[in-house]
């Protein structure tokens, strides 16, 4: 070659910028104005979960602070003692604005609590499926898909049936009904991720199994596996309020926004309608900016989509 | 002498990514007269599927013809109107493309799929359709096509499914067909046959070809003209027994060396060094030069195409002259 | 096909018997027995009389055999509440949750598919937009809530339509049915939205990914250089064509539909089976509850089934494959 810029000019362009795979990511993810308002709503609502018991006006669980003169007042209305019930206030004459604020904390602690465990324990069972394949991958397999094609709902039902209410089988019947989605996930992604040559390489070293399994093939689900862990964080507080709503749920003591809305329920009929509504409306902002958090995640982190 | 059948002219068609302008083709011009075969060749990526799209008007978005004529029978498809256009498709203007195993819609039945066709341009029965495509389909050679025509494509080897659609591209006897590599995916006895009827098909209703192909080969037994693409231009074109025997462009020459053939037997198969360049933001200059064994300073600038032998174009600052050896 | 009829119907069975274990196991070994299948208000001879005619003291194998051998004849137990058979009290119920779940399809199906084509057509319009952000909302709006906003808006602040009951039925092939009457499907009409606001959002979604796969094959691009009509490009070669996994995955809802009817069934008071098992649930009437149990999960294994067939009969590709098996 007689001259070798050239080669260099031509070469040039099929060279992509520079920049680190994070920068990228955050970049992508920031594409979507939405998306973005989605984060920033939940990291609000995630704020106020965790601080309640210091910025809600009021403890509604603090018997010594209700009042039930201030029963079902309307929204906006001075209580007897002399704070303003924004969102009004429920037959007990607790504030709502508070009742919500406290039910939030309970929602995301069993949604995202359940999220992880079943997390954990179905991506631990998607590994072990997609590295020792044969009869352990079968069996799993066959007890996912079993499940995954009966209804959530449908599921949990059936746990609850089994054992009972309670806050603790509501976590137990979220973890039974999502481990599958995860174990799934993780599999699918390990086994292609399997033959690539790195893992081999790692087989090749004699590296111990547990440190491909979670140094190597692990890392490599991750991005899947956080796509399905949002949805399902979203899914899981959905599924709770509905069983919470359906008097299957958490006890009356620790009232999570479906018991909230539940409870509504009796005076709405008669045109009280914040009870209800206002607790709704907090789950539903909930789970739709989970859910645009998710849905931008899930077009950034998959490769099949990027053009 | 009669108006061509086909007149491209300066085409443009780029594709608007998010990444950038792609100028899949660029300043592209050739002309097929009636009852002639042009074959249309080029690596993979060099845009010769795009200028057969442009010339249906099926470019799809982020694409669109920017530039240039295409005159059809004297008339500019670039600027007719999408229903003047789609009275021509499938009728004057038919096209095949590469994949058999994917033209034939996998839950329509070969005879729904035939006489859709008949009746989107002549206001017939539905019966007269079905004898229609009942006759076409043997005079591309498949037997009993009666129960043929009852059948999902699925039923199909690829063979006869191409088959299928060269019978589909031929219901309206069109004055154009663009053969986007139909036998490219075909083994290589089937591939001889689809040839030699289409050639004999061609030759008997005065239809033009457009025959795409990155097989040398094929143009050589097929087509009268050439006109060989790279990076979204034509290179060379001309006479195609001239241009194979002697080309002139050292791109062409390049691909002439990489081909098998008889008088060169028991010599090394020559490739063409490097890769064909992206075609989004495409440095200024030849855009071979990379490749380029004759590339120097001059080729720096741009290459305009120009009539270096009576018939014979080329876009090349040093093209090899006949006397030299070739793919030097 | 026979061939294949008989390996999915082996393979339904499979697993009716699996869950038959799971629901046994679930109650005779998780739960007390003794709590789950005596009324709570007996006393103690009765209890030990109940033990020994339900045979608690023989080994698990045996007493799952004895269950599944009066399961088969029709034999789930009898209500506590009702004092009925649970088996007659689910199948008394059933036709009225059919009758909503039919009715949540057929809405989803009639407006999913038109929004969903219109979306995958024109992807960037904001109409299409607008459908798009609708169906996240659709996913996301918990069904028990917006029953509640329904009743609260339709029935008690406009009084257009009645907040609960299945209102007036009419009777055909002997059951009662209200969508034959004007004043039940008033009153189905709320429900019937309610459950099938989810499904809207899953078809609109079903149908846009496949008409934007769809139009990027080969035959579509086909189909539009053999000269034919947008309309007919769209409407046969595209539709047909997405019309089997929209089919296939609607018919399979039929049974999520049915099961997450429990909740709209509670929102409304719709007396079907899914509020006689929050009912169940909630009072403990767990002979109730395992009939309503083992019944759902053969309904599931049945729609699968159909949804199987009907899905090998719509794709010719799959149909000859089941015949050269
Ligand atoms: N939808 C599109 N978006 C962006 N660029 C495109 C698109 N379609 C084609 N191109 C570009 O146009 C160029 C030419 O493509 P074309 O399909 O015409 O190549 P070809 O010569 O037919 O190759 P092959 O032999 O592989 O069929 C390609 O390099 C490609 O980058
Ligand atoms: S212009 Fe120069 S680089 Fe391009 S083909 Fe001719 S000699 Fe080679
Ligand atoms: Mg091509």
């Amino acid at each position: 070659m007689s001259d070798a810029t050239l080669n260099g000019a031509a070469a040039a362009p099929r060279k992509d910028r520079v920049e680190t795979p994070f920068r990228r990511f955050v970049s992508e993810f920031m594409e979507s104005r939405i998306a973005v308002l989605g984060l920033i709503v939940f990291t609000i609502i995630a704020f106020i979960a965790i601080f309640a018991p210091w910025i809600a006006p009021q403890n509604p669980y603090d018997l010594a602070q209700l009042d039930i003169m201030d029963g079902r007042m309307e929204p906006g209305t001075v209580g007897g003692a002399g704070f303003t019930f924004w969102l009004g206030t429920d037959d007990q004459g607790r504030d709502m604005l508070s009742g919500i604020m406290y039910g939030l904390r309970i929602s995301l602690t069993v949604g995202a609590g359940s999220a992880l465990i079943a997390c954990i324990v179905g991506a631990s069972l998607g590994l072990l499926a997609a590295y020792a394949g044969g009869r352990t991958d079968s069996v799993i397999m066959r007890v996912v898909d079993l499940q995954l094609s009966f209804p959530s709902i449908l599921v949990a039902l059936m746990i609850l049936a089994f054992l009972g209410k309670g806050i603790m089988n509501v976590v137990i019947a979220l973890v039974i009904v999502e481990w599958a989605y995860y174990a799934r996930t993780v599999r699918g992604t390990a086994l292609v991720e399997r033959r690539r040559e790195y893992i081999e390489a790692a087989q090749c070293l004699a590296l111990p199994t547990r440190r491909i399994l979670f140094r190597h093939l692990l890392p490599n689900c991750l991005p899947p596996l956080i796509v399905v862990a949002t949805m399902q964080v979203a899914r899981a507080i959905a599924l709770e309020a509905t069983l919470s709503f359906l008097g299957l749920g958490v006890p009356i003591t620790e009232p999570s926004l479906g018991l909230l809305i539940a409870n509504g329920y009796e005076y709405m009929l008669s045109g009280k309608y914040w009870i209800s509504f206002y607790p709704g409306i907090a789950l539903l902002i909930t789970i739709v900016s989970i859910n645009l958090v998710g849905d931008q995640l899930r077009d950034v982190l998959n490769p099949r989509l990027k053009k | 002498m009669a108006a061509p059948t086909l007149e491209v002219r300066n085409l443009r068609t780029h594709f608007f990514t998010r990444a950038g302008v792609v100028k899949a083709v660029d300043d592209v011009s050739f002309t097929v007269e009636r009852g002639k075969v042009l074959g249309l060749v080029g690596e993979s990526g060099s845009g010769k599927s795009v200028t057969g799209f442009s010339i249906i008007g099926l470019v799809d978005p982020p694409g669109r013809v920017v530039g240039g004529q295409i005159l059809f029978q004297g008339r500019d498809l670039a600027r007719i109107s999408e229903e003047e256009m789609r009275d021509l498709r499938g009728n004057r203007i038919a096209m095949i493309f590469q994949d058999p195993m994917m033209t034939l819609n996998p839950v329509l039945r070969v005879d729904t799929q035939m006489i859709e066709t008949v009746l989107a341009h002549k206001k017939v029965s539905a019966e007269e359709a079905r004898q229609r495509a009942r006759d076409t389909l043997g005079m591309v050679g498949i037997p009993s096509p009666d129960e043929r025509l009852k059948s999902y494509p699925h039923q199909f080897s690829g063979g006869m499914r191409q088959r299928v659609a060269i019978a589909i591209a031929l219901l309206h006897e069109p004055d154009l067909i663009i053969a986007d590599e139909p036998t490219t995916a075909l083994d290589v006895t089937i591939q001889g046959q689809i040839l030699a009827e289409v050639q004999k098909l061609a030759a008997t209703t005065g239809t033009s070809l457009i025959w795409i192909t990155h097989d040398l080969s094929v143009v050589a037994g097929l087509a009268d003209d050439i006109a060989v693409m790279y990076a979204g231009r034509i290179v060379e074109k001309g006479d195609v027994s001239a241009v194979l025997d002697a080309p002139l462009h050292p791109y062409t020459s390049g691909l002439i060396g990489s081909v098998p053939s008889r008088n060169k037997r028991g010599e090394p198969l020559r490739q063409i060094p490097g890769m064909t360049p992206s075609l989004l933001n495409l440095p200024p200059g030849c855009a071979f030069r990379s490749r380029c064994p004759r590339a120097a300073e001059a080729c720096l600038a741009e290459p305009e195409i120009r009539e270096l032998l009576p018939g014979r174009q080329v876009r090349c600052f040093h093209p090899l002259s006949e006397t030299s050896e070739q793919a030097a | 096909m026979t061939v294949y009829l008989v390996r999915r119907l082996l393979q339904a069975l499979l697993v009716v018997f699996a869950m038959s274990v799971i629901v046994f196991v679930g109650v005779y070994a998780i739960g007390d027995p003794v709590e789950i299948l005596i009324s709570p208000d007996a006393d103690q001879i009765e209890r030990e009389r109940a033990v020994q005619s339900l045979g608690l003291d023989l080994p698990l194998w045996h007493q799952y055999l004895v269950f599944l051998g009066n399961a088969l004849q029709g034999d789930l137990g009898r209500s506590f509440v009702f004092n009925e058979p649970a088996l007659k009290l689910i199948l008394q119920r059933m036709p009225a949750t059919l009758e909503l779940a039919f009715g949540a399809m057929f809405i989803s199906i009639v407006v999913g598919l038109p929004l969903g084509l219109y979306a995958g057509l024109r992807p960037n319009s904001p109409v299409s937009k607008t459908i798009m952000a609708g169906s996240i909302l659709g996913f996301s709006l918990p069904t028990f809530w917006v029953g509640l906003m329904l009743i609260m808006v339709f029935a008690v602040q406009l009084g257009w339509l009645p907040s609960t009951g299945r209102g007036e039925t009419a009777t055909f092939l002997g059951v009662q049915w209200s969508f034959l009457t004007l004043n039940g499907l008033s009153h189905m009409a709320m429900p019937a939205i309610n459950l099938a606001l989810f499904k809207i959002s899953l078809v609109i979604r079903l149908t846009r990914a496949g008409v934007r796969e769809t139009m990027l094959m080969d035959y579509v691009k086909f189909a539009r250089a053999k000269g034919l009509s947008p309309a007919r490009v769209t409407f046969v070669h595209v539709f047909k064509n997405i019309l089997i996994p929209v089919v296939t995955v609607v018919g399979l809802e039929l049974g999520s539909t049915i099961a997450f009817s429990v909740v709209t069934e509670s929102v409304f008071a719709w007396p079907g089976m899914g509020k006689l098992i929050i009912d169940s649930i909630n009072v403990l009437d767990r002979p109730v509850i395992v009939a309503y149990l083992m019944i759902i999960v053969l309904m599931f294994i049945t729609i699968n089934l159909i949804v199987d067939l009907t899905y090998s009969l719509l794709d010719p590709r799959v149909r000859l494959e089941g015949k050269g098996a």
